[in-house]
């Protein structure tokens, strides 16, 4: 029954959706995370979706590429008595923007809803295809 | 008198089948909704319909899948089973292009989601009082 795998397709989009949402969590969490020891502050990371084809014919779900970080310098500020300064008196930040994590999680929110839909849906209407005839 | 009763549900089952396939081709559109390079596709109702039940008795396979090797071979029929494997896909047109080469417009797919659910069930209503409507004939009552 070919409508039984809209549950896989759509579940595998929710299963990646919910990753980004994890991945928005840790990039908010850290945005205002100082370099370590080692001089290297927290860089932002984002996911890499890609089309995964469920079985033989046209269903085509969603899966998680890579997890790449955002290579861009972090924020420098300068705060010499800050105990992380360098020797120059620049403290580096993460190079998290909390406005684009912000945007990246309401979108991340409304694809996941969309599928939990989707799902719902599927399953009303096969709920009714079971009643048929009676 | 068995092949017209039959005949009268045959073409809702089939449209059944082909507004489910569309349902999961639609289903796999708002799933790709944010991957990047995914083209959205579609189900031409009307070519899969006709496809359907234009020849469904006496559509073959492929020489390849049906096994035949010879000219006098006898062509396997396919299987209804497979209807909706065999129905054209086709892609969408962006309306809006975006940077990712991604061309699902969310708001059209939702509300062919809904549209497309909205028929099958009206299908499904249709089949349901037409084997109402048989079984009163059987009963006689």
């Amino acid at each position: 029954m070919s409508m039984f795998s809209i549950f896989g397709v759509s579940g595998s989009a929710i299963s990646a959706q919910s990753q980004r949402l994890n991945v928005v969590a840790s990039n908010l969490a850290n945005a205002d995370a100082v370099a370590g020891p080692d001089g290297k502050a927290y860089k932002g990371k984002q996911l890499v979706f890609e089309t995964v084809l469920m079985g033989a014919d046209a269903s085509a779900g969603v899966n998680v590429k890579a997890i790449q970080e955002n290579q861009a310098p972090g924020r420098r500020q300068h705060d010499p008595n800050h105990p992380s300064a360098d020797a120059e008196g620049y403290v580096t930040h993460s190079n998290v923007n909390p406005v684009e994590e912000m945007v990246n999680m309401m979108s991340a929110s409304r694809s996941y809803q969309n599928n939990v839909d989707v799902m719902n849906t599927a399953k009303t209407l096969l709920l009714k295809t079971l009643q048929m005839g009676q | 008198m068995f092949a017209q009763m039959n005949s009268a549900l045959d073409f809702q089952a089939k449209a059944l089948v082909v507004r489910a396939e569309r349902q999961r081709v639609i289903a796999s559109n708002i799933a790709n909704a944010d991957t990047p390079g995914y083209a959205a596709r579609d189900l031409n109702f009307q070519d899969a319909m006709s496809q359907a039940s234009g020849a469904s008795a006496l559509r073959t396979l492929s020489p390849a899948a049906s096994g035949t090797s010879h000219a006098r071979h006898l062509p396997l029929l396919a299987s209804s089973g497979e209807l909706g494997s065999a129905a054209p896909l086709a892609y969408t047109t962006p309306t809006q292009p975006s940077m990712d080469g991604n061309s699902v417009d969310l708001d059209r797919e939702r509300s062919k989601f809904v549209d497309n659910a909205v028929r099958y069930e009206s299908t499904l209503r249709f089949i349901n009082s037409q084997s109402k409507t048989l079984l009163s004939a059987i009963q006689g009552q």
